[in-house]
């Protein structure tokens, strides 16, 4: 027990904290950030496996979060008829051609030996395929794009319940970080962080700009959602019922009955949004436990000691026969796979898609700041880092606000530096963020809750 | 003739703006690789360090304009560089003194360094977005074209214009006077040979008697003068944007890999190989095979590679191609 008083602590006042914004702005606020602080959670053990395991350093979070929003779209969505029928052959012609071109670059690369001519033989195949990609599918695009461009204008997904599109979600970005292992891996840390940084930008531009796949910078919204509708619970006498015990007691005190209603009313509103974030709550937890109890399992499993081995001292661990390349291609396929789910769950508690919003700032290097922060290599230290860097990342514009207000009271209203302070309170959290990640890595570079190993 | 023509659309609308984006990424490619050579990491702070830089650029440009000066056709910016760089240089060096010094001296590993880097790149957006704000912002003044289109067609009859905006001059001027003298200071004096030294072999260096804090403190000055005239030319030639500045970062670390990091002769040329990539690959060459091939043969279509919305993902894809065929980049690396 008495190892894990600092874990205990540490999450104590991190629940405090945030019971504390549900007491002090409201339970509404609280239940979002609680909500988003378990999504990056996710992310966190996902990033946690590759850096803190392996000393895989991936800056390509960014393009797996958008390859799981983008499975929401896939697999949720009705599919769209019309789009399908005119563009749907031709798309799937693209696709079968697409494998072709894998499947001969990966025949020539067996059969031929290495030499100036298998390398020619492999830019003409690709040539020849984006060629032929092009050809095949531009009018299609045209096509499809021109179905309702207002309100579809895309191929529409699987029409699926949008909890499948969790698990697309990690496939989806397995197989992204499988080709990016392929490719990557056998590079040096700095570059393979270039790298990532630079594979997961191509993987936003495109699902920005190809239309047709998910409506691109035009969003998609009004996705399916795992929890009930607010509008449909405030109808429902089942909840109103519900409401009206919790709040017995405040209600007895209203003597007048159309005043109780209209109270009541209110309360029903309130409860609503705060019950459909709840029902998020409660999935959002039970992907992180299952998530944490499998790492945990990993970790102190003899391929946990393996991983560490590896990540401590390759050649000696590849001297001892243990196959490196496979085994890093393996967590960071794991790892990315995590950060997928996590994309998923949040287009899913957003209901919306917005490939504009991917930007490397919010969902690859805060998620770094997270992992460091919170401590690498350790799980329960990799969710608390999530929990406390977004509570900053959404509480450092208020608490800006309020020093600002402390330290400028005695300035006038109309003062141009109060003025300016003010408006840009919002920037406060890039400087709470940047300071929290130095303050870390200079003095606690181990992360609050530093990697423990267990020695049997 | 219309071989000329054809000449003409090439120049107005790929070699011209290829060159002067060239020239802009180049100089922050050559930042990327002093830092990666001597300082030993990659440092993720570098487009918010150009953006710093320019900030102080525009700051003191509304300023003057404010009292009044200018430099008739050039953009008053120019005379700001001067102070800008000096700022910037100061912020450089209060960084390296506050952050980057005590992991140098603690001899952390690269990945260490990279990761408190982007811990500097947060607190530098920060302080631009106090500062400054987000928005965006365009700072030049003086003659906007040296060359207009209409001007040209009446000089030579022909039928396309050929535009040369004083900016694209400017840049493509200066990057050149600059990294000529940088060139210069790395080849032929003994603090550049020291510096180069030092960037080879740290210990042996060290044993030959170069002090290494005047070496760092020499490529911080380098390095921060570069950045600084970087991002004002980008400013002025485009706008000043602090989130185009972050974000152009990544083609400027594909320029310096591709260029084979570390090595700056590499680095100036991976900007101009990566700026030609992506707008020969992204421009609409129609008009140019009308000129060129015969009527009957004339296009139809856009002749696009790749539509312009792919103008980063080129950059990326030429970075991945060379990061899997020769890793140490087209022009060797490490040879600073």
């Amino acid at each position: 027990m008495r190892q894990y008083t600092n874990v205990i602590t540490a999450y104590s006042i991190m629940f405090a904290l945030i019971i504390l914004v549900g007491i002090f702005q409201s339970w509404s606020i609280a239940l979002t950030i609680l909500n988003y602080c378990l999504i990056s959670a996710v992310m966190t053990i996902g990033a946690n496996i590759q850096w803190g395991y392996a000393g895989l350093i991936n800056f390509g979070i960014m393009g797996y979060t958008a390859l799981g929003g983008l499975a929401v779209v896939l697999v949720s969505v009705a599919p769209v008829g019309e789009a399908w029928r005119v563009g749907g052959i031709n798309m799937m012609i693209c696709l079968g051609v697409i494998v072709g071109m894998v499947f001969s670059i990966r025949f020539t690369l067996k059969k031929i030996t290495k030499s100036k001519n298998r390398n020619y033989l492999i830019t003409a195949i690709i040539i020849i395929g984006i060629l032929l990609l092009r050809l095949i599918s531009a009018p299609a695009i045209e096509n499809i794009e021109a179905v309702e461009p207002a309100k579809t204008g895309f191929l529409g997904g699987l029409g699926l319940p949008v909890l499948f599109s969790w698990i697309a979600g990690a496939f989806l970005a397995g197989g992204l970080a499988f080709v990016v292992g392929k490719i990557a891996l056998g590079l040096r840390a700095d570059y393979l962080a270039i790298a990532t940084l630079l594979i997961a930008e191509i993987v936003v531009s495109i699902i920005k700009h190809e239309d047709w796949l998910a409506r691109g910078v035009k969003n998609v919204i009004g996705l399916k959602r795992p929890a009930p509708y607010e509008i449909n619970l405030q109808q429902s006498q089942w909840f109103i019922d519900l409401v009206e015990k919790f709040h017995s007691g405040k209600l007895a005190l209203i003597n007048s009955v159309s005043e109780k209603q209209e109270v009541l009313n209110q309360l029903v509103i309130d409860a609503s949004s705060v019950y459909v974030k709840l029902c998020f709550t409660g999935l959002f937890l039970t992907v992180v436990i299952i998530l944490l109890i499998v790492t945990q399992k990993a970790l102190y499993s003899p391929w946990g000691r393996m991983m560490r081995a590896i990540r401590d001292n390759e050649e000696a661990a590849g001297a001892m026969g243990k196959n490196v390349v496979k085994q890093h291609l393996l967590i960071f396929i794991l790892g990315s796979a995590i950060v997928g789910i996590a994309g998923a769950m949040m287009v899913t508690n957003d209901g919306l898609f917005t490939p504009g919003s991917y930007r490397p700032m919010r969902y690859t290097f805060v998620i770094w700041v997270m992992v460091i922060v919170g401590g690498t290599g350790n799980n329960f230290g990799a969710i608390l880092g999530g929990f406390v860097v977004w509570f900053l990342w959404v509480e450092a514009a208020p608490i800006a606000l309020f020093f600002i207000n402390l330290f400028t009271a005695h300035l006038p209203e109309t003062n141009e530096i109060r003025v300016h302070l003010i408006n840009s309170a919002p920037y406060f959290r890039f400087l709470v963020i940047g300071i929290a990640l130095l303050v870390i890595m200079r003095f606690r570079p181990q992360g609050i809750l530093p990697e423990k190993i267990i020695k049997n | 003739m219309d071989f000329i023509n054809a000449i003409i659309v090439l120049l107005n609308y790929t070699i011209i703006p290829a060159l002067t984006y060239g020239s802009q990424l180049a100089l922050g490619a050559i930042f990327v690789t002093l830092i990666y050579g001597i300082l030993r990491f990659a440092n993720f702070a570098t487009g918010d360090m150009m953006s710093f830089g320019t900030m102080f650029a525009v700051l003191l440009t509304y300023y003057f304009q404010s009292l009044g000066m200018n430099l008739g056709i050039f953009p008053t910016a120019l005379i700001t560089i001067p102070l800008a760089t000096f700022m910037m240089i100061l912020y450089m060096l209060c960084i390296d003194k506050f952050v980057f010094e005590y992991y140098r001296i603690k001899k952390s590993p690269p990945v260490q360094l990279a990761m408190v880097s982007v811990g500097v790149m947060f607190v530098t957006q920060a302080i631009i977005r106090i500062i400054i704000g987000p928005a965006d912002r365009t700072f030049l003044d003086g003659k906007k074209f040296i060359l207009k289109a209409s001007e040209f067609k009446e000089m030579t009859g022909l039928n396309e214009g050929l535009t040369i905006k004083s900016t694209q001059a400017i840049t493509i001027v200066i990057t050149m006077i600059a990294v000529s003298i940088m060139f210069w200071f790395l080849n032929k004096t003994k603090t550049g040979t020291s510096m180069r030294a030092y960037s080879d072999n740290e210990d042996l260096a060290l044993l030959s008697g170069i002090d290494p804090k005047k070496v760092v403190l020499i490529t911080w000055i380098i390095a921060g003068i570069l950045a600084t005239i970087g991002g004002i030319l980008y400013g002025l030639d485009k706008s000043y944007r602090p989130f185009v500045y972050f974000n152009n970062m990544l083609p400027i670390f594909a320029a310096a890999i591709v260029g084979g990091i570390g090595n700056p002769f590499g680095a100036f040329l991976g900007g101009y190989v990566i700026a030609f990539a992506e707008i020969f690959l992204t421009y609409a060459y129609k008009k140019f095979f009308t000129y060129i091939l015969p009527d009957a043969l004339e296009p139809n279509s856009m002749m696009q590679i790749l539509s312009t919305d792919y103008k980063f993902a080129v950059s990326f894809s030429i970075l991945v191609i060379v990061l899997l065929f020769r890793p140490s980049g087209i022009f060797k690396g490490k040879t600073l």
